[in-house]
């Protein structure tokens, strides 16, 4: 039934991943072009990374970055996965629509919108309890977890949807207590998708920055911040290094994210099919 | 109720796993719309925060209530912001439509691809939606640029005489916009296609019908959630996107999401960037619960199969 793509399909494909592919690659080219008008081809020159790599303002806000989304993505997977697992298997309790639109609603509203009321809100807790003190790495913390968050959820809810009740019903029958069913059979089954919801919010956080503009203060300048203040100015060499490597790091987490998932999905399904053959014989 | 038998069990901490993502949400998403919706009726003020307070209290006791109406007077009033309501919702539209033609048959041809190459064909679209989307913008600078790389080349096999202005303008705007949300589109789309019953188009072709009618009585309207799905997910986040009209917008280009950006951080106008998120909220909240209603429509059959 594998019919082949016919010619259309084929074409189609090609036009679309030139799309989405073109952009990038140029980028990447231009960041080994020596001269500083960054769309002149003036010879090959890695001079960019170097300057990159000097350039103290980016560096810090790299670091600050990275902090950020480490915190943020670590929170986000906490909330996310218990909010992913009352989705799949509470359905229905007092306030569940409430709750299932409040973690649909993250993901697609404009983030002038969130960034804007997440800062009012901090504004008034300061007025009221006088904290948060500033606006800084907690703000933007708090302001990621809630965007990622939403993120998790979708993924471990999609998940959790997948497997198999029976296996908690099972341990259940064995005795085991619901927190260790949870920590124990639940947990391992949903783990691909709290990596890869740990992946989403890392890209996310380090990515953000319309939310961050509100919820930032002096001295708390993300990358993103830094990058949107040089390219609002015009194309930039740096930039561009900037860029490339991005795209590297991305490519290799997510490459080898993806191996090491179709690997461990492979594995368990071989441990599926001996156990399943072990039952088969003693029955 | 296909509830388990662990869930039936786990009732009493049920409230309190709830709790934790239930009261987060509330407090960090929920209850900052009231702030705004507060705020919208507040007066800008030379003070920290830069607004008039809408409680005089005094001695705990409320002395007076004052609500100002001049935000969303003035946005009723000044056909500017009326205008750029209509031209955000006009740009977002026409983006939606543009994501569908051009994202459809994209997931379509994923879905229908042999199953090994499925995978490497759905990261190669995932990937550019992992790296940076500020710096997925900031390419196309350098390609629509009056010195950028499409111009050169077009000028260097002289195609054309002199540089196409083919930045800051609608063009570049709806380019990047599709670009940077077509993957949002693909992917709700791939999941319902990827799922349909092929043998339905087998049955269709039997009964003689052409690969034209099969597709527009059987796929097409099997995909309707997926496409819903897909075109609130691109819809809303762009009737406020910012990033792209700033960067490679042209100067007349009407977005709401600038207007409140440049009321917040240029005029620090915050009651007047509040009117304008409540406006905009009030716009979203149809689309948003047919995105939410297709969603769970979605959830609930998975859950019963």
């Amino acid at each position: 039934m594998h019919n082949k793509l016919s010619p259309f399909l084929k074409g189609v494909l090609v036009v679309g991943f030139l799309f989405l592919y073109i952009p990038i690659v140029s980028l990447i080219v231009y960041s080994f072009n020596e001269s500083k008008l960054v769309t002149v081809w003036g010879g090959f020159s890695t001079k960019w990374y170097v300057s990159l790599f000097n350039n103290e303002q980016i560096m810090s806000a790299v670091k600050l970055s990275i902090q950020i989304a480490l915190a943020s993505a670590l929170a986000a997977v906490a909330l996310g996965t218990i909010a992913g697992f009352v989705l799949a298997r509470f359905k229905r309790f007092p306030g569940s629509t409430l709750f299932a639109g409040m973690m649909t609603a993250p993901m697609v509203m404009p983030e002038v919108i969130t960034g804007l009321s997440m800062l009012l809100l901090f504004i008034s807790l300061q007025q009221l309890i006088g904290v948060p003190s500033e606006r800084g790495f907690i703000t933007i913390w708090i302001g990621h977890t809630t965007l990622c968050m939403a993120y998790v959820a979708v993924v471990v809810r999609s998940r959790l949807l997948e497997i198999d009740q029976s296996l908690e019903d099972a341990a259940m029958d064995l005795g085991a207590r619901p927190l260790k069913i949870f920590f124990v059979i639940t947990l391992p089954l949903v783990s691909q998708a709290i990596a890869s919801g740990f992946l989403l919010s890392m890209t996310l956080s380090l990515d953000d920055l319309v939310t961050t503009a509100f919820l930032s203060g002096p001295g708390s300048t993300t990358l993103p911040q830094v990058i949107f203040s040089k390219v609002r100015l015009g194309l930039n060499p740096e930039i561009n290094a900037l860029a490339s490597i991005t795209v590297l790091v991305v490519g290799v987490v997510v490459l080898l994210a993806n191996y090491l998932m179709l690997n461990a999905q492979r594995n368990r399904d071989k441990a599926i099919a001996a156990a399943m053959r072990e039952s088969g014989a003693h029955s | 109720m296909n509830m388990s038998r662990l869930m039936r069990k786990l009732k009493p901490g049920k409230g309190a796993v709830i709790a934790v993502p239930f009261f987060w949400l509330l407090l960090f998403f929920l209850v900052p719309f009231f702030i705004v919706l507060k705020i919208s009726f507040a007066e800008q003020d030379l003070a920290i925060p830069p607004f008039t307070s809408l409680l005089q209290v005094e001695d705990g006791v409320l002395q007076s209530l004052s609500l100002y109406f001049g935000n969303f007077h003035f946005i009723f009033t000044d056909g500017l912001y009326a205008a750029t309501y209509l031209s955000s919702l006009k740009v977002a539209f026409f983006t939606t439509v543009m994501c569908l033609l051009l994202g459809y048959p994209i997931a379509y041809a994923i879905a229908r691809a042999d199953p090994a190459r499925r995978n490497v064909l759905l990261m190669l679209v995932m990937l550019p939606f992992w790296t940076s989307f500020l710096l997925r913008v900031y390419a196309w600078m350098g390609l629509l640029n009056e010195t950028g790389l499409i111009n050169n080349f077009l000028m260097s096999i002289g195609l054309i005489s002199e540089p196409l202005h083919l930045f800051h303008n609608d063009f570049s705007l709806y380019l990047v916009m599709v670009y940077a949300y077509l993957p949002f589109m693909i992917l709700p789309l791939f999941s319902h296609l990827v799922k349909m019953d092929m043998r339905l188009l087998e049955a269709a072709a039997d009964l003689g019908a052409g690969p034209i009618k099969a597709f527009l009585t059987i796929t097409l309207p099997l995909s309707k959630n997926g496409i819903i799905a897909g075109s609130m997910m691109v819809f809303i986040p762009a009737v406020g996107e910012f990033v792209i009209p700033e960067l490679v917008g042209g100067t007349d280009t009407l977005m709401i999401g600038k207007v409140l950006w440049n009321e917040f951080f240029d005029n620090n106008n915050w009651p007047m960037a509040s009117a304008v998120a409540i406006i905009m909220v009030l716009m979203l909240i149809v689309p948003i619960a047919l995105l939410h209603r297709y969603e769970t429509r979605e959830l609930e059959g998975k859950g019963n199969a």
